[in-house]
């Protein structure tokens, strides 16, 4: 347990460490990429992730820095991404919105709304019929299941039995546009229950709660069962992109951020870390490595060689 | 080996051949294994590869077209069947800003390969939703290829290509050419390159570009021209609308110093501005007249007969079109028999 618990804070602290950084990096303006930060999101992916194969295949938004730090790991590709240079994982061509590393199973994502969502559908139907054992998860937010092609997509997973998770991250708002302004029901997970589809839901923000969920969700797969659509609250601490908070903007209030606050992912699992009797100095250690690695790659990728102009034309056909 | 057989059944046999080469390769669809098999040409494919290599789909186009790209990215070849190219426009934010960006915004490290198979439709009552093609939208996008063969021989080997390439390709067919009886090459590796021009015609006095259905208008008015004032027309037909070398195109204007462009489609911001555009930049010295484009009448496609006809450019526009540029006579054409929707050209070319 104490290995578990370890290994997802270590996530999560990467995760988080990593969005704190671009805060601070990007008003020097080196990174020229619109970033939607996921502070605040961290228990859900790390708990998602972890339960996961590595060879399984995952597809997230343009919220995506913590899917390609959870699946890959590489900071040093993960920042030349972000910084726009060569040594990225796309080359510079992804930037922060569409980041992607098939290799490591993270196999896309986009900047429009609910968009990767029908890829995740072909992706499963590829491993159920070479049947070799692989799960897909596609992240998407509450404003995704507003679009015809959630619903499209759902109907169709269930209707074929695909192995796939539908994990809809619902921060309860679409940019700036709350549920109450959008969505003419009460409950989607009532509705979901309609179909053909197993329906597991949590306002958890402790990644050991979303990981055992998601391992029940798994067996479920495996059972040739069909799909899951995974119903997870949590809060986004910071405006829809970029690095500041905008509780004076007037469409959210602080208060409701500080309750969230509260249950912080990161903070909690720190507590349970010491609860369950691990060293002070080893979890700095942790953090102190995980701070130490990232300033490194944050070091190369600012120093890193832009692609060179010839690489406009590059890729744009096999 | 050369064989004779319909454009529905060469369209067939590509499919038919390439699934049993590769076992990636897939095909779906509505209505893709139902008793009509999209005019035939899906012919057997359910029963010799099975319901999880040939299947229906529900009505979602938005989903299935992105369901493609996920299949294609995860290692498999789809072929996604529409029954009417105006249904693409369900599927034009998978096609516009993923399956023609995927490649390029991971900078290289996937591979697209996917075949989007649509038919033009035409005549009785198709109107203005079951008519278009579309082919400049598509063509108009980096990162797309698209196709449109009109004899049966292209047809073969140009699927079989498309099938064959790691990038999306929209093959577009229109119907009427589906009873086209032609000489193809029926062998497994006889394969039509993607991006290159078929010249379908020789000839010495003015060149045609011409696209689909649209080449048998072409040919006919050639033939036409030929009896009447002792003319040789050049019809150029170039399979792909994109991308596209223009090379072959350039040499027959060369040539014959006049070009027709006769497109499938309307002609604002069309494939027939981009060939026009073009060879006017390539071939501005050699032009003996500026170039002339025909295509739809601006406006929708009308259901009624009558309007219907007028809305098509046909035989006769080009003929006159023809006769204008070389500075002829026209003739008279009363005793001529032209193709309709009653009396399709059925080949061979």
């Amino acid at each position: 347990m104490k290995d578990r618990n370890t290994e997802l804070y270590r996530i999560m602290y990467l995760i988080r460490m990593c969005e704190e950084k671009i805060r601070v990096h990007y008003p020097s303006d080196k990174i020229k990429t619109p970033v939607h930060l996921c502070v605040g999101l961290e228990a859900i992916l790390a708990g998602v992730i972890f339960s996961l194969k590595p060879d399984d295949q995952v597809f997230g938004t343009y919220r995506n820095h913590g899917i390609y730090l959870a699946k890959s790991g590489n900071t040093d590709r993960f920042f030349g991404e972000i910084f726009g240079r060569l040594t990225g994982e796309s080359k510079g061509k992804a930037g922060s919105m569409h980041l992607a590393a098939p290799e490591k199973g993270f196999m896309g994502s986009s900047a429009i709304v609910g968009t990767t969502i029908p890829l995740s559908l072909g992706c499963a139907f590829v491993n159920q019929q070479k049947k070799n054992k692989r799960c897909t998860a596609v992240f998407f937010g509450d404003g995704a299941t507003d679009e015809g092609v959630f619903w499209e997509s759902l109907n169709f997973a269930c209707l074929r039995k695909l192995p796939l998770m539908f994990i809809c991250e619902d921060n309860g708002l679409a940019i700036h546009s709350k549920i109450s302004e959008r969505q003419g029901y009460r409950s989607i997970t009532n509705i979901v229950n309609q179909f053909d589809c197993h329906v597991i839901q949590s306002e958890s923000t402790d990644p050991e709660v979303i990981a055992d969920l998601t391992a029940k969700g798994i067996s479920h797969i495996y059972n040739n069962h069909g799909p899951v659509f995974f119903h997870f609250k949590y809060y986004r601490y910071l405006e829809h992109v970029g690095i500041n908070e905008d509780f004076e903007s007037g469409y959210r209030s602080r208060e409701e951020f500080e309750r969230w606050k509260r249950v912080d992912p990161i903070v909690l699992q720190r507590a349970k870390l010491i609860k369950y009797g691990l060293k002070e100095s080893f979890i700095q250690e942790i953090e102190n490595t995980t701070i130490e690695n990232i300033d490194k790659s944050i070091a190369l990728a600012s120093q890193a060689p832009f692609p060179p102009e010839s690489d406009l034309y590059q890729d744009v056909y096999a | 080996m050369i064989k004779t057989i319909s454009y529905r059944e060469a369209l067939n046999l590509a499919m038919t051949q390439e699934m049993e080469r590769d076992s990636n390769v897939f095909t779906y669809g509505l209505d893709v294994p139902d008793h009509k098999r999209i005019f035939g040409s899906t012919v057997g494919l359910v029963e010799k590869f099975g319901s999880d290599r040939c299947f229906g789909t529900p009505l979602a186009e938005d989903a299935m077209t992105g369901f493609a790209l996920g299949s294609a990215i995860n290692g498999m070849r789809p072929i996604h069947i529409h029954i009417r190219a105006d249904f693409l426009m369900l599927s034009m934010n998978q096609i516009v800003n993923m399956i023609s960006n995927f490649r390029y915004m991971t900078g290289g490290q996937l591979k697209v390969p996917i075949v989007i198979r649509a038919i033009i439709g035409r005549g009785w009552g198709q109107s203005a939703q079951h008519s278009k093609s579309l082919h400049s939208f598509f063509a108009h996008v980096p990162g797309l290829k698209v196709i449109m063969p009109t004899t049966p021989f292209d047809a073969k080997g140009l699927l079989a290509s498309a099938i064959r390439d790691d990038n999306p390709v929209i093959c577009l067919e229109h119907r009427w050419l589906y009873d086209i009886v032609d000489k193809v090459d029926v062998a497994p590796e006889a394969l039509v390159p993607l991006g290159k021009p078929n010249v379908l015609q020789e000839g010495t006095d003015l060149t045609i570009v011409a696209t689909s259905w649209m080449n048998i208008e072409a040919l006919r008015a050639a033939e036409v021209v030929n009896k009447f004032h002792g003319k040789k027309v050049e019809v150029i037909d170039p399979r792909t609308i994109a991308p596209l070398d223009y090379k072959i195109i350039y040499e027959s204007v060369n040539k014959t110093g006049q070009c027709i462009v006769a497109d499938y489609d309307w002609v604002n911001c069309g494939f027939s501005a981009e060939v026009a555009a073009r060879v006017s930049e390539s071939c501005f010295n050699r032009l003996k007249s500026p170039v002339t484009r025909l295509g739809f009448s601006e406006t929708p496609c009308p259901t009624t007969r009558p309007l219907e006809n007028k809305f098509y450019p046909n035989t006769i526009d080009i003929v006159r079109q023809v006769e204008s540029k070389l500075n002829l006579k026209p003739s008279d054409l009363s005793k001529e028999k032209f193709y309709s929707y009653e009396n399709k050209f059925k080949g061979p070319f």
